[in-house]
């Protein structure tokens, strides 16, 4: 050695593949077919909203990078993923402005605010959506159909309003179409306040036409099959909403069926797959230990079922995912993991190859006992 | 993942799998020339120090004691080399300071046989004396640990001892040296077994293997078969058990789960369940030293990384220093090499050194080196604050809290740590900084905390 070095590293001296960025970029690859099938639902508007979103995002995560208020870097991918998700959210024919502004409170407020990539404590596309929820409450209920005849060529004209303008009304633009007003509700609205459901597989696949619908959930869930097989999403927490949600309507349902929908509609109805596949397991802000996640998912589905029929607002996965996120500190609180040898002895007695205590006290007999379970399969079995 | 590792018949919860790079699983050992100088330093093992018993300019001849202690937990050593003493002093240890240590020249002409050691026949000894004629040999653990195997063995008056554990785990990614010991000196490694379970009271003995190592598996059971040809042991029955691959299965508490189902209780030994645990390599070097009456001088070093050009399992004596250890294994341009690139251990446990002058002890189980492409790939690696994933709570094999004890430790929170997050459970393996995809020095963070608790309760 020419330089005495005084660096000394300590153990590991090996890591795993798995970085920040890795898990972001799949995610983001995951979401790439869900904004395809997007934009061939809406056309030329949905491209542009999920573009503008995600570039007024990348924007304000860059000036706050730069700035050094926040941690992180741009090229995690993280400011992306808030982004896509965001543009998902919103209506198609949501004005872009309006939609830029939701990018940046997302980022700002949802973010940037509290320290960057990890230290927030609600999930960032939530909290612009819920912004622009509340300032711009009709422009996010006009929902426009999908599958609409010139979808590529045509923007839907409330897309193009100028900033702090009314933007076009929608129902005047649909009626050039031919199609009433009634068209652009969604399916949830359209239950919660006429009382009609929609079919099961048109949910799944959101694949007929006129129905304002967001991307299809059977792709959210394959893609997000693809994220938790690769482990980077982790699969309980879809598990525990949909499953609460489905438990909590299904009870609702045998005790009322001419009041309350099937599970099956609240399941794919809406936002909740994608809130569930997508928004909910944000790393950030879900708990760590794996008990908290069951518990969060659960929490979240059951506020979602409760707010969709009790609240006067026809959709409910937003909130419950908020309130969710804020209570996941609590939830980690008191889900914490039991450590090795501290907990309830020998829970795994059953499977072992060998009796704890041998059964016999003399070597003589020693001798006459085998074990009896064996681990790996080739050994012949007994 | 409970449900999934049950399903699975995983042999404990969690634990990760890293890349096993054992590149040298299937080369002979083969014994390493002696260097011109060895440096034996006192401290060794875990224990008190022993205090050398030659003088400078004394001869030595090989397997001599060199050094001894009446402590109980202390070992005496022997010298690796026939030849002069030439210097009794501070030497570059392996944990960055100087120790002390006893420096032998080799008298160029010997033959550097053992010509100290004496036979003698310890099949009608009792417990006791084969526990002396351990402690006589200074062995220690030689897994790494380096605990004094005569301490270990040796069973407390109220406690009673039925089952010997033997750990041919080895699950540290690169080191072999465990698995061709179990290979090539099975029959060592049985004698060994034998004489400790003579030592403890043990009525039964089970080796387990990762099953990586099949071929071990499969030799040690022949082996086994063929000892026992001439008539069941006396000390009783002696099992090999394939275990599943995972780190940190060579941990006896990760053992004892895979063999027997059983959590070892927080913060006990073994030998509250009734158990004693030992590592192969110790057995099978008692299995050879006892009979011989000869003391240890030598030990199995995997050489081996991506550095290395002749990687492989060497026979070296103690006290070698790192650098003609490195030149012989074929690491190109030794003098540049850079401190980082070198680890004593494995990688998820070893130690990077701090000189090349530092020698082989017994509780050397490998010398890993990496080359400088390697190094800069990880180093490159950018630190995030903590997502929040959970990989670290799912892969710490002893159920704690790697994510909130991190976050905790860079508030210097560390009695908090102690006292409701179970820091003192952590055994260090590495997991959590293993899998953490935000680049957080975890365990090192935990190594940090235990020390200044350790420093705050004294």
């Amino acid at each position: 050695m020419n330089q005495p070095l005084i660096e000394i590293r300590s153990a590991p001296h090996v890591q795993a593949a798995k970085t920040v960025e890795t898990i972001m970029r799949h995610v983001v690859y995951s979401l790439l077919p869900i904004c395809a099938f997007y934009v061939f639902q809406y056309g030329v508007s949905a491209l542009a909203s999920i573009l503008v979103v995600t570039a007024a995002c990348l924007l304000t995560e860059r000036f706050f990078v730069g700035t050094g208020t926040q941690a992180g870097r741009l090229s995690d991918y993280s400011a992306v993923i808030t982004g896509l998700l965001l543009a998902l959210t919103l209506p198609p024919g949501f004005p872009l402005w309006m939609g830029a502004v939701a990018g940046i409170v997302a980022i700002a407020l949802g973010k940037a605010l509290f320290g960057g990539i990890g230290f927030n404590v609600f999930n960032p596309a939530l909290v612009g959506r819920a912004f622009v929820q509340a300032a711009f409450p009709t422009a996010i209920a006009t929902y426009t159909p999908s599958f609409l005849p010139g979808r590529y060529t045509e923007f839907i004209p409330s897309t193009l309003a100028w900033p702090l303008m009314i933007p076009a009304d929608a129902a005047a633009w649909l009626k050039t179409k031919n199609l009433d007003a009634l068209a652009g509700a969604t399916p949830l609205a359209k239950w919660k306040f006429d009382g009609v459901l929609a079919n099961a597989d048109e949910l799944l696949t959101s694949l007929s036409g006129n129905m304002a619908v967001g991307p299809a959930p059977a792709l959210i869930l394959v893609c997000g099959a693809y994220l938790a097989a690769r482990r980077f999403m982790d699969w309980r927490i879809p598990l525990a909403i949909l499953g609460s949600a489905a438990l909590t309507a299904w009870l609702l349902f045998a005790y009322d069926a001419t009041r309350y929908p099937n599970p099956f509609f609240m399941l794919f109805s809406g936002g909740l797959i994608l809130g569930a596949v997508y928004m909910a397991t944000d790393m950030a802000t879900s708990p760590v230990t794996p008990k908290g996640m069951w518990v969060y998912g659960a929490l979240i589905g059951l506020l979602t079922v409760v707010i969709r029929y009790y609240s006067g607002l026809p959709e409910g996965v937003m909130y419950a995912i908020l309130i969710a996120n804020a209570a996941s500190p609590l939830i980690e609180k008191i889900t914490q993991p039991v450590p090795f040898g501290r907990g309830v002895l020998d829970r795994a007695r059953k499977r072992a190859s060998y009796p704890l205590n041998p059964g016999y006290i003399s070597r003589e007999e020693a001798s006459a006992v085998t074990p009896k379970k064996r681990f790996l399969p080739k050994k012949p079995k007994k | 993942m409970k449900l999934v590792s049950y399903f699975r018949g995983e042999a404990f919860q969690r634990g990760v799998h890293p890349p096993s790079c054992k590149l040298t699983a299937d080369r002979m050992i083969r014994r390493m020339p002696f260097p011109d100088r060895v440096s034996v330093p006192l401290s060794q093992h875990i224990g008190k120090l022993p205090r050398p018993v030659v003088r400078v300019g004394q001869e030595v001849v090989r397997g001599q004691p060199i050094a001894r202690s009446d402590e109980w937990l202390s070992v005496p050593h022997h010298a690796p080399l026939t030849g002069v003493v030439e210097f009794i002093g501070l030497r570059p240890g392996m944990r960055g300071t100087w120790i002390e240590s006893i420096v032998i020249r080799a008298h160029a002409g010997a033959t550097q046989e053992d010509l100290w050691g004496r036979s003698r026949d310890l099949s009608q000894a009792s417990g006791q004396d084969i526990l002396q004629a351990i402690w006589d040999t200074g062995m220690v653990g030689l897994g790494g640990a380096a605990f004094p195997t005569h301490a270990k063995l040796s069973v407390p008056k109220q406690a009673k001892v039925h089952t010997l554990v033997v750990n041919g785990c080895e699950c540290e990614p690169y080191l072999t040296c465990d698995h061709r010991i179990m290979i090539e000196h099975a029959d060592d490694l049985i004698v060994g077994t034998r004489y400790a379970m003579r030592a403890t009271g043990a009525v039964r003995a089970i080796i387990g293997v990762e099953d990586n190592k099949p071929d071990a598996v499969a030799t040690l059971r022949q082996a086994i078969a063929g000892a026992r040809s001439g008539g069941a042991f006396p000390e009783g029955e002696i099992h090999v058990e394939a275990v599943p691959t995972k780190y940190p299965q060579g941990s006896e508490k990760m053992l004892i789960m895979a063999l027997f189902g059983a959590e070892m209780p927080a913060g006990g030994l073994p030998i509250a369940l009734g158990m004693v645990v030992s590592n192969v390599g110790t057995l099978a070097a008692l299995g050879k030293l006892l009979p011989a009456g000869q003391g240890l001088t030598e030990r199995v070093v995997t050489v081996t990384g991506s550095g290395v050009a002749r990687p492989g399992d060497y026979r070296v004596i103690l006290g070698t220093p790192l650098k003609f250890v490195l030149d012989y294994a074929g690491v190109p341009a030794v003098d540049a090499l850079d401190a980082r690139q070198v680890i004593l251990g494995g990688p998820m446990m070893g130690q990077a050194i701090g000189s090349l002058e530092v020698p082989i002890t017994k509780g050397v189980s490998g010398v890993l080196v990496f080359r400088h492409e390697d190094m800069a790939a990880r180093e490159g690696r950018q630190t995030y604050p903590c997502i929040k994933c959970g990989e670290c709570v799912e892969s710490c094999p002893m159920g704690l809290n790697p994510s909130t004890l991190g976050m905790l430790a860079a508030k210097r929170e560390y009695d908090l740590m102690g006292e409701k997050f179970f820091l003192g459970d952590c055994f260090e393996c590495g997991c959590c900084t293993y899998v953490c995809p935000s680049n957080i020095p975890l365990v090192q963070q935990f190594r940090v905390a235990k020390q200044i608790l350790r420093e705050r309760a004294v």
